[in-house]
């Protein structure tokens, strides 16, 4: 199945077709007049060559439907909201986080915790970030206003841990500097959108 | 060329016949369990699935892992239950499929080889009853098979069995009388019950099968196949989204495996019935001639499952309604056609 398939959610664009079940026959003579021609149109071979075709699609044309999971995944949106990701800086391999606590503040169900402190060379880090993830409701707030595109929601959905901890410590969401290449920018919530350039408007310096 | 044939035959002995049965129990067994993997892989493709992947390659070990867990399950007996009969019912289906086929020609003629001790020089029959009624007695050992979903209905105490059992009895007031009508005329053709002589009679080629003699019976009696062995256009007895499981309800491990045995047992049976009365049987000698009629046999199988997939089933009053007023009246129309061209 590809994205696009996947992602059309527009009930109602699909092909359905209406059946057209005729009338309902009246009196003896309609009623045999109508077994008769169900008997001869055949309409029970076109019901078996509806599943031969199936199955000849499914077997020679790559129309099998079965997803063997753990082996395969479906592919997911990239709007998807599964556990958080928090990503780096490609030049330099910093972590965007400024340490601004918008996404703590706006967490509506208060699960992210975050401290700060000043470096030795006076610059904000970020010395704790947890998530607790026993209280969130993956609704994208913090993913929405993080002005750095720093905290992210990432594609991991198998999310069982032997702890509850599990996930949700700041080293566990960030990408692994040796993995840096493999950074995927975020699509979903609080992403730059694709036409972002042509939006900007040069602020007017005269009124 | 089958009386030469006859003449040159080894004489048939006590020891060949049992030797003939043990084959026939064993192979048919493990047939009627792999046709549970056919089926499941048959009707998974036609919707689109995999079906069993996991044991063995593509699920090919799936009759082993079916059969461990039946083995291995407990054998639960209701409290309410009548015991005896309810212990004794899937041995009736089970065992009346079996003793169907004894008559049915399955395997060919073979001589067990000189070197293998007590048996060696055995000659083994095709057939391991060869009677001369055969038709009949295949066709009343399928029907008395019945009797086993209808006495573990009634047995277990459990209202859905006692549906399902209902079911058993309007079934078999329905399908029975258009089995036997359906047969009748191919019979009056060939003038005799014997499985030897449909096949005699058919034995010049394609054009000589009794199916375009005798269309009408051949439908008839591939639908009433399909109602003897409880397949899914008329799978009244044990339909699950109706009731829960009919007769089989209160049934697990290897009782429950029984009744599924017989099934398949029966859906073999009525397959090599439809490819020898009506479908020529062994049109070649030899090898090719096997051949030949085991691929109508997996066609009559993968018939069965393909309809399955494809149609709806219906209701028993429907079926009874089908069966009474629709096949019977055709049924005799087409044995006095039969009757009238014959005598002219």
């Amino acid at each position: 199945m590809s994205l696009e398939q996947f992602k059309d959610r527009n009930v109602g664009t699909q092909n359905y077709i209406t059946m057209d079940t005729g009338k309902t026959p009246e009196g003896s003579m309609c009623k045999f007049k109508q077994v008769v021609k169900r008997t001869f149109k055949g309409e029970l071979f076109v019901g078996l060559w509806v599943t031969m075709k199936a199955m000849l699609k499914a077997l020679f044309a790559n129309d099998m439907h079965t997803v063997k999971y753990p082996f395969e995944k479906l592919p997911i949106s990239p709007r998807y909201r599964a556990i958080h990701d928090m990503l780096r800086l490609l030049e330099s391999g910093n972590y965007r986080c400024i340490g601004c606590g918008l996404c703590e503040k706006i967490c509506i169900s208060n699960c992210i915790s975050m401290d700060t402190r000043y470096d030795e060379e006076q610059r904000k880090e970020v010395s704790e970030y947890t998530i607790n993830f026993g209280r969130c409701i993956f609704c994208g707030y913090c993913a929405e206003v993080c002005p750095e595109l720093a905290i992210v929601h990432g594609p991991r959905y198998e999310n069982a841990a032997e702890q509850r901890a599990g996930f949700s410590l700041f080293e566990d969401m960030l990408t692994p500097i040796d993995k840096l290449n493999l950074q995927q920018e975020y699509d979903g919530f609080g992403a730059i959108s694709p036409n972002a350039d042509e939006n900007i408007k040069k602020t007017p310096l005269a009124y | 060329m089958e009386a030469t044939l006859v003449e040159n035959l080894p004489q048939v002995t006590a020891l060949g016949v049992i030797i003939k049965a043990v084959i026939i129990l064993a192979v048919l067994s493990a047939l009627a369990g792999f046709g549970t993997f056919i089926e499941r892989k048959v009707l998974a493709f036609m919707q689109r699935r995999l079906g069993p992947m996991h044991v063995g390659p593509y699920g090919m070990l799936q009759i082993a892992a079916d059969g461990i867990k039946l083995f291995t399950k407990e054998d639960i007996i209701p409290q309410n239950a009548n015991k005896l009969i309810f212990m004794i019912a899937p041995i009736i289906t089970a065992a009346t499929a079996f003793i169907a086929l004894s008559a049915v020609p399955v395997f060919p003629d073979f001589t067990v080889p000189e070197f293998i001790p007590l048996i060696g020089g055995t000659f083994v029959p095709s057939i391991a009853a060869d009677i001369n009624v055969g038709i009949l007695f295949v066709l009343g050992m399928m029907a008395a098979g019945l009797y086993g979903p209808l006495l573990a209905g009634m047995s277990q105490a459990n209202k859905w069995g006692i549906i399902g059992s209902a079911r058993t009895a309007i079934q078999f007031l329905s399908y029975e009388v258009v089995t036997g009508l359906s047969i009748l005329a191919p019979i009056m053709l060939v003038g005799s019950l014997s499985f030897v002589d449909f096949n005699d009679y058919q034995s010049d080629g394609i054009g000589s099968w009794l199916i375009w003699q005798q269309p009408v019976a051949f439908v008839l009696f591939l639908i009433a196949g399909f109602a003897e062995t409880n397949r899914t256009p008329f799978d009244l007895l044990e339909h699950e989204a109706e009731v829960v499981s009919g007769y089989a309800t209160e049934y697990s491990g290897m009782r429950w495996g029984m009744f599924f045995i017989g099934e398949y047992a029966n859906m073999i049976t009525v397959a090599i019935i439809a490819s020898v009365v009506f479908l020529g049987g062994y049109d070649a000698e030899g090898v090719l001639g096997w051949l030949f009629i085991i691929f109508k046999i997996a066609f009559f199988f993968f018939l069965m499952l393909w309809v399955r997939a494809s149609w709806p089933h219906i209701r028993p009053d429907q079926l009874m309604w089908f069966c009474w007023k629709v096949l019977m009246p055709i049924a005799l129309l087409n044995i006095l056609i039969t009757a009238i061209v014959i005598l002219v």
